[in-house]
């Protein structure tokens, strides 16, 4: 663990209680700058719980968070995006009404001073544009510029969401199952994505396709009932006969 | 964005028409002109956060009366200097704005509304139960147009006219920057998902706090425009009625489009006029009005201008 030096991002013990249900039960857990951390379980292990804990949006029962070894238990979620995290969510979370360039612009302003500019027009901040239009380029977005986001295709969505996530220059960025509900095709295209990310960010990858997470894994932490349950390599993991035990079914007893 | 060639023949033909009106109208008609230009500066404030931030409110009436009030109670009890008065106004509905806004703006939507109308209700409590200060349920007569420290005389309806659509026209050339701004647009990504703009960077709240105050100071502004007008101001312009009057404004004319709310403002104004002289049962109406525009125009009346002139409503969008 943290082979490559510096630590992205540290969780101690951490823990989440909805009233009188651990969702989640003293995680530990380390990610080195630039690794690629697959997060396996089932449904209900706490994949997503860990994420909104990582991003400020609940407030952990206990434990402690740290990014770049800094605590950002408490830090709230712009604070902590401001840091360099950033996020896609199970659920699309996009702005259905704004065309793909206007979602875009909001990304790469998120984390420019321009952001608090109120009587210039934003037109008037040409960079926020060029870093937009090129970002469309590069992730081959361009022709569908000027649809809605509630044009566009579920696919077409979620490459979106990824785009917007890219958009603000994030250091640590947490995929919450990018490829849920895509067709064969689709999946391939934004697995594809995901391994053309700049090498120097560093991700956590909620995935429930074994093909697609295990392909872009580095390393594995499964999941269950709120406890880490196995970590390793993906070959490690696919031999271990607990995660066996919890995708297959086989009975504890 | 550049601004089209027949978009600006269009604006300078507005302005053109709102500065040389005057002189086709009765004494009556320019009176109800000059309310229309009011009422729109309110219900544009109001759009302001509910069209543009998503955040609706029942107790718009509490910036607009709180100003009325300010400067109503300064010039007829302490003393009749415009600037003074004015400032005072503004200064008032800023605080107010400032303060409920940071009491309102932890709940959202059915909550926001709840908030926000049971904040304007202590106001109107306030303004209705002492008697002493504000006259109560028989409101405060006697506001006189403003003579001291103005180079010229707003007595007589043109003049004040003029005085009236100067600061409409400042006031919708204020928001129209807001919304181009880079502020505006994330607005509007807090209309369309605020979790999304929260981990992108967005602090959220200060966001919306910061429109919510510019939207109150100019609610104020709107309101102590209407004291100068009115002559009178009474409970009535801070009660939930004038809130939810502000509120049908802003749908009837087009939620998140800066002249809609415009023009169903001067649309209420209007009908009000009509219809009150011919039944007491205006509110029902207003009532019917609501009704019919959310079901078959829930875009508003620019809606269905765009829709007819227009492929697609382009509102939201800057390049």
């Amino acid at each position: 663990m943290g082979a490559r030096g510096v630590r992205a991002l540290a969780v101690e013990r951490l823990s989440h209680d909805f009233g009188g249900l651990r969702a989640l039960d003293q995680v530990t857990l380390e990610v080195a700058v630039g690794e690629r951390l697959v997060i396996l379980g089932p449904n209900g292990a706490g994949k997503t719980t860990l994420f909104n804990l990582l991003t400020g949006i609940y407030q952990p029962t206990e434990g402690r968070i740290h990014l770049f070894d800094r605590d950002v238990t408490r830090l709230a979620p712009h604070r902590r995006a401001g840091l360099g995290l950033g996020r896609t969510f199970q659920i699309t979370t996009l702005f259905p009404r704004l065309t793909v360039l206007d979602s875009v612009l909001l990304a790469v302003q998120g984390c420019d001073r321009a952001r608090f500019a109120l009587m210039r027009p934003r037109t008037a901040f040409r960079h926020l544009y060029e870093r937009a239009e090129k970002l469309l380029g590069e992730w081959g977005l361009t022709e569908r510029r000027a649809a809605q986001t509630r044009e566009l295709s579920y696919g077409e969505q979620r490459q979106l969401e990824l785009l917007l996530a890219l958009a603000a220059e994030p250091r640590v960025l947490l995929l919450d199952e990018p490829t849920a509900g895509l067709s064969p095709a689709e999946t391939v295209s934004v697995a594809g994505m995901i391994r053309r990310f700049p090498r120097d960010v560093t991700i956590l990858l909620i995935e429930h396709d074994m093909d697609v997470a295990l392909e872009l894994a580095e390393r594995v932490t499964v999941f269950h009932y709120g406890r880490v349950v196995a970590a390793g390599t993906p070959d490690e993991i696919k031999r271990d006969p607990k995660v066996a035990e919890i995708y297959l079914g086989v009975d504890e007893g | 964005m550049k601004l089209a060639m027949g978009r600006i023949l269009w604006i300078a033909a507005g302005l053109i028409a709102l500065a040389i009106i005057p002189v086709a109208l009765t004494s009556y008609q320019l009176g109800l002109l000059t309310k229309m230009l009011i009422f729109a500066l309110f219900a544009m404030s109001l759009n302001l956060i509910m069209g543009y931030a998503g955040l609706p409110s029942l107790g718009h009436a509490a910036y607009f009366g709180v100003g009325s009030y300010t400067v109503g109670l300064l010039a007829v009890k302490v003393i009749d200097n415009f600037w003074l008065d004015f400032g005072a106004g503004l200064v008032a509905a800023t605080i107010t704005a400032a303060l409920f806004g940071f009491l309102a703006l932890r709940a959202q939507g059915a909550y926001l509304l709840m908030i926000t109308l049971a904040l304007a209700q202590v106001v109107w409590g306030i303004a209705f139960g002492w008697r002493e200060l504000t006259g109560g349920d028989d409101g405060l007569p006697g506001v006189p147009r403003p003579a001291a420290g103005l180079p010229l005389s707003l007595a007589d309806g043109v003049s004040f006219y003029y005085f009236t659509l100067l600061f409409t026209l400042l006031g919708t050339v204020i928001m129209w920057l807001v919304i181009r701004s880079p502020f505006g647009a994330a607005l509007i990504g807090i209309r369309e998902s605020e979790r999304r703009m929260e981990v992108l960077g967005y602090n959220t709240w200060l966001y919306k706090y910061v429109a919510f105050v510019i939207s109150g100071v100019l609610a104020g502004l709107s309101g102590n425009l209407f004291v100068y007008y009115n002559g009178f101001v009474s409970p009535a312009y801070l009660s939930v009625i004038f809130s939810a009057s502000a509120l049908i404004m802003v749908i009837l004319g087009g939620a998140g489009t800066l002249l809609g709310p415009a023009l169903g403002a001067a649309l209420i104004v209007y009908l009000e006029n009509a219809i009150s002289a011919e039944t007491e049962r205006w509110l029902t109406v207003l009532g019917l009005i609501y009704v019919v525009v959310t079901l078959f125009a829930p875009n508003g009346l620019i809606g269905v201008f765009r829709g007819r002139f227009w492929t697609r409503a382009t509102w939201g969008r800057a390049a």
